[in-house]
């Protein structure tokens, strides 16, 4: 099959799930007769996104801020810590253990904390969305390096690299599409993360991002316009975890074994 | 007539491992400048221990190896090729001289030239995932090359491979072996290819050297695999048998 082809029926499949959801759904609200302020359908959810366009599109902006900086923090860290806990083992073996602890604490229990460390609005969303958005990539990382195939770690050896030089020419690069995964999963946690910032935070106005724009739609009973809002954040969710995946694509699909395989597959 | 000092030099060498399985168990051995040796011997005999611990990739627990002169410089070619899938195959094989500080320019002409030499110079843009399974174990051997070691260890090369790309790797290695005239061990479980190569074969059993044989076939009756070569043949795989403490009909596949 040609890669157009290929590509149009990667696309049609899920269009065509989202399509029968969404058939269904309306068929069965308005056989249902259920209230639209309990459960809205898809027609109403849209005239509200599209009546509500220039604040919802403003929100999204925000609310896209937020994760994407939070989202931005979290890679730097999380590659950089994760990094350094990989290359010193004794490290590794202190503060891994440590990470997964934090990782289990919800955020929505430590958020309320947060606003005793910065202000409420965007620094909030962008610090709940960077710890939320932290620990996958700290652990892809770390997972990554460690896994270097012990070969080539013999071979780095015998040409006397030194540590730091062996992590560069080889522990790193090998890390990478480990690391793109754990980027791709804290893509979609960024924009969690920072949507419950900006509950937490409660701030809004003129320059309210998408959580205080759900908050204040249920304050009014408006469901579809709550639905608006959420399906936008699954757009900046989907749109952030695209953009890590191309660029992960256009670094490993040359050379990774899963890019390779995944290409002889579709031949 | 003088007698040129040996370049290596195995001097009661021994290595246990925990559980006090000895590997190596006590190994004399001297290997001339410029000699082409082959190991052979049964699985777990202790082969390929030995040639690590030329490499310097594990240290002996009693004995000592030694090399002829202060500094010898050393390359291995290991069973698996061990490129680095994400570089072109024209910086796998300028990987030495990198990790040794060489500048870029250097490096990729030093790599170009035993690519062109070994007949893979068209294939220097390529990446590994893109050359077939014997293509890379020819540019594992370039990358062995690139440094002009004085000392080669060859850890197998051929296991992995077919029989037709088998005949191809131990044309290459013969070539390089003569052109560049480093001194070369070679690991291997094919008897043919030990003889068809080697200068000397040593058969190792138990860790211990079971027979050290001198191969007496000239070039020219080895490449026709004519009876000479098939005589050394059966000795060897009779020498092996004994090691290995099976029975052999003596008889050459």
């Amino acid at each position: 099959m040609s890669a157009p082809a290929s590509a149009i029926r990667a696309v049609a499949w899920p269009l065509l799930g989202v399509a029968i959801v969404l058939g269904v759904w309306q068929i069965g609200v308005m056989v249902s007769g259920v209230a639209h302020y309990l459960l809205p359908p898809p027609s109403a959810i849209a005239r509200a996104m599209w009546e509500s366009r220039d604040m919802l599109t403003a929100a999204m902006g925000r609310t896209a801020l937020g994760a994407a900086i939070g989202f931005i923090c979290a890679a730097a860290a999380g590659i950089l810590l994760g990094s350094v806990i990989a290359l010193i083992p004794l490290l590794r073996r202190s503060l891994y253990p440590l990470a997964t602890v934090l990782q289990m604490v919800p955020v929505v229990a430590v958020a309320p904390l947060l606003q005793l460390w910065v202000d409420n609005g965007l620094p909030m969303a962008i610090l709940s969305a960077a710890i939320v958005a932290l620990f996958p990539v700290l652990a892809a990382t770390i997972d990554g390096q460690a896994s270097v195939d012990p070969g080539l770690r013999e071979l780095f050896k015998l040409y006397g690299a030194s540590p730091l030089r062996r992590w560069w020419k080889l522990d790193f690069p090998w890390s990478v599409p480990a690391t793109v995964t754990g980027l791709r999963i804290a893509a979609g946690l960024a924009v969690i993360g920072a949507v419950v910032g900006e509950f937490v935070s409660g701030y809004g106005g003129t320059r309210a991002p998408l959580g205080i724009v759900i908050q204040a739609a249920m304050r009014d009973a408006r469901t579809d316009l709550v639905f608006a809002a959420v399906a936008l954040t699954t757009v900046v969710g989907f749109a952030l975890f695209g953009a890590i995946s191309f660029v992960g694509w256009l670094l490993v699909s040359r050379w990774h074994a899963s890019a390779v395989n995944e290409s002889e597959d579709q031949r | 007539m003088t007698r040129e000092p040996p370049i290596l030099q195995f001097d009661r060498v021994a290595r246990e491992f925990s559980g006090g399985v000895r590997a190596v168990d006590g190994v004399t051995l001297s290997l001339a400048p410029g000699s082409f040796t082959a190991l052979i011997g049964p699985s777990g005999c202790g082969k390929t221990t030995l040639l690590r611990l030329v490499a310097r990739l594990d240290s002996p627990t009693a004995g000592r190896v030694e090399a002829g002169e202060a500094t010898v410089s050393q390359s291995v070619c290991f069973q698996d090729p061990r490129l680095l899938p994400w570089r072109r195959v024209v910086d796998n094989v300028a990987l030495p001289l990198e990790l040794a500080g060489v500048p870029l320019a250097e490096r990729h002409a030093s790599a170009l030239d035993v690519l062109q030499a070994a007949g893979l110079a068209h294939a220097s843009r390529m990446l590994p995932a893109q050359l077939s399974g014997g293509m890379r174990m020819r540019v594992a051997l370039a990358r062995a090359l690139v440094t002009q070691p004085q000392v080669l260890l060859l850890d197998e090369p051929c296991s992995a491979v077919d029989e037709f790309t088998r005949m191809q790797l131990d044309t290459e290695i013969l070539r390089t072996w003569r052109t560049c005239g480093a001194t070369t061990l070679l690991v291997t479980h094919s008897v043919s290819e030990a003889v068809w190569l080697a200068d000397r074969v040593v058969v190792m059993a138990k860790g211990r050297v079971h027979a050290d044989h001198v191969v007496q076939v000239e070039r020219a009756e080895r490449d026709r695999g004519g009876a000479a070569f098939i005589r050394e043949v059966e000795h060897c795989m009779r020498l092996l048998a004994a090691a290995s403490g099976a029975p052999s009909n003596g008889k050459a596949a």
